[in-house]
């Protein structure tokens, strides 16, 4: 069972603000999910390699290149906050803009 | 038949032979999107006037003689695959204002042969979920029966195409989310192998898993629009360079010679819908009839494949998910500094069922849990894909349901997300092997909902999947 602290734990992790009620929900629901993939431990995988894609390609590389944007002006529309063509966020370490 | 009723072959010859117009057609399936969706909640945002500009001009193309097969016929997009200067949400609220400044791959392939955009469709946030109850947007209602789901994540698409909102859809398929809506809804969609369309430009859940494909009336539709969507793309580095086969010459081919299989964990798996099964098994005698062998194989790791996809999917998902921070683009919230920013951000934007998938996978990775989640699922999928390989040493195709019961009830499994991952039991084996599958139509159960049989086939075996499937439709 997964504890409220341990669901904050994460949750700061994954910089994701939760409710208290959010928290009990998860611990509960994520405890449940967890707790099924204990069958996963009936599996003898010793000397299995893990597959981690299925392609079988490797080392797929291209010319590594400037190359331009040619999109500038309406990725600069997207964004949330913009002074003089420059993406604004609040200040990381004393807090303020 | 109404125009908005046609495939996409029935509509491209009307076009070619001028017997109506691209604006007509188009017209035709946006009235329908007016009068249905508000019941049936297949579009979020719906391309009215771009559409019509772009009928116009592909009526300008067919005028001159010129013209592919796509070129005027209207078609619908999942809303989380990017489209250029349409807004792209994901069916998430921290996407509400996103207009890409981009077509994903295969959009471009598409309106390159000028496809008419009619509508963005929603499903449930970033593909997370199996009834479509999981949007941002309210859930899509089943056009067979509007008390019941349309399945998911895919659901708009699957509904929009059932619905004749439009001719034919494109969505993403993780662990099932193209097959389940298209056998809850009653049409037909292909999982195609992973790495056979290019992903770019669709907004990525778990990398290793996620494919873009199709949703249409038949299997001769899906057929022509992978044989466009297909191949090697620069943008895609999982993308194989395997030559796209000419997938409507293969289904036209008769499937007297192939070997059949019916795997026993898919057809006694616990909870399986009796009439579902009858009716799946009467599918394998009308092969046998065609001159199919039918035979029974085992894939004895299949029980596991839930378990393995609910660890791969969230840690992968959880990986990607942490671009979404209200920074560069989308919808940020108020905040004071930087964390509060992210954190606030995330909270609003997402919901319920993404913050869950993304809290699991940061467990799942952590230090001191990767070992015993997720590198332990990881082994478990080779044995999983070791099964497939083994057995289509001995069979071309498999034919299973596609869903161990019919669409279910709005609400009945919506408080449960452990019932609702269980949904993808028949579908997430063959993604987690990243072989090919097929959901086809074969028939209604006695309430009338439609029932879909799934065909998967070996890496890359699209052509026998399809040949299969249209011989059960």
């Amino acid at each position: 069972m997964l504890t409220i602290e341990e669901v904050k734990n994460i949750a700061k992790l994954a910089r994701i603000e939760l409710t208290p009620a959010e928290e009990k929900r998860h611990a509960e629901t994520i405890s449940a999910v967890l707790d099924y993939m204990k069958i996963l431990n009936e599996v003898d995988t010793e000397n299995i390699e893990p597959t981690s894609q299925v392609t079988g390609l490797s080392d797929v590389t291209r010319e590594d290149a400037p190359r331009d944007c040619a999109t500038k002006k309406e990725l600069l529309t997207q964004m949330p906050k913009v002074s003089d063509n420059e993406l604004v966020v609040p200040g990381v370490f004393n807090g303020e803009e | 038949m109404e125009l908005n009723e046609l495939t996409i072959k029935q509509a491209a010859e009307g076009l070619k032979k001028k017997e109506f117009t691209s604006v007509e057609i188009t017209r035709v399936c946006l009235d329908r999107i007016k009068k249905r969706n508000k019941e049936i909640n297949a579009f979020i945002t719906v391309c009215e006037d771009s559409a019509l500009a772009e009928a116009k001009a592909a009526d300008k193309i067919l005028a001159s003689g010129k013209g592919d097969v796509l070129t005027g016929v209207p078609f619908a997009v999942k809303d989380a695959i990017c489209t250029a200067g349409i807004r792209s949400t994901g069916a998430a609220k921290i996407l509400d204002n996103y207009t890409p400044p981009f077509d994903a791959t295969v959009i471009r392939k598409i309106r390159q042969q000028g496809g008419v955009l009619v509508g963005k469709n929603n499903c449930d946030t970033f593909g997370h979920g199996a009834s479509n109850e999981n949007s941002m947007y309210g859930p899509v209602r089943n056009p067979r029966d509007t008390g019941k789901v349309a399945g998911g994540s895919s659901g708009g698409s699957a509904a929009a195409v059932a619905d004749n909102m439009c001719i034919y859809a494109i969505a993403e398929d993780t662990g099932g989310s193209i097959r389940q809506p298209a056998a809850f809804c009653g049409i037909v969609g292909l999982r195609p192998s992973y790495g056979r369309n290019s992903r770019f430009g669709i907004m990525p859940m778990a990398s290793s898993l996620d494919t873009v494909g199709p949703l249409a009336k038949t299997a001769e539709d899906v057929a022509l629009l992978m044989e466009i969507m297909a191949g090697q793309d620069k943008l895609d580095a999982t993308t194989v360079a395997d030559k796209v086969p000419k997938y409507t010459k293969a289904i036209s081919k008769s499937v007297k010679g192939l070997t059949v299989g019916l795997p026993k964990e898919y057809l006694d798996v616990e909870g399986m819908d009796k009439e579902t099964r009858e009716i799946i098994l009467a599918q394998a005698e009308k092969l046998k009839e065609a001159g199919c062998e039918i035979k029974k194989v085992s894939l004895p790791f299949t029980k596991y494949a839930i378990a393995v996809y609910y660890i791969i999917v969230p840690s992968e998902d959880s990986s990607n998910l942490g671009r979404l921070d209200g920074v560069r683009y989308g919808v940020r919230a108020d905040a004071k500094n930087l964390y509060d920013l992210y954190a606030k951000s995330r909270a609003q934007g997402f919901p319920e069922e993404v913050k869950r998938r993304i809290l699991i996978g940061t467990y799942a990775l952590s230090a001191g849990y990767y070992d015993a989640y997720y590198k332990k699922a990881q082994k478990v999928r080779t044995l999983i894909k070791n099964d497939f390989e083994n057995v289509f040493k001995d069979v071309d195709v498999l034919l299973t349901p596609t869903s161990p019961f019919p669409a279910f009830g709005l609400g009945e499994k919506a408080d449960d997300p452990l019932a609702m991952y269980m949904a993808d039991v028949m579908v997430a084996p063959a993604a987690v092997a990243g072989m090919p599958a097929l959901s086809v139509p074969v028939g209604n159960n006695k309430k009338g909902l439609p029932i879909g049989a799934q065909i998967i086939g070996p890496r890359l075996g699209e052509e026998a999947v399809l040949q299969v499937g249209n011989k059960l439709t």
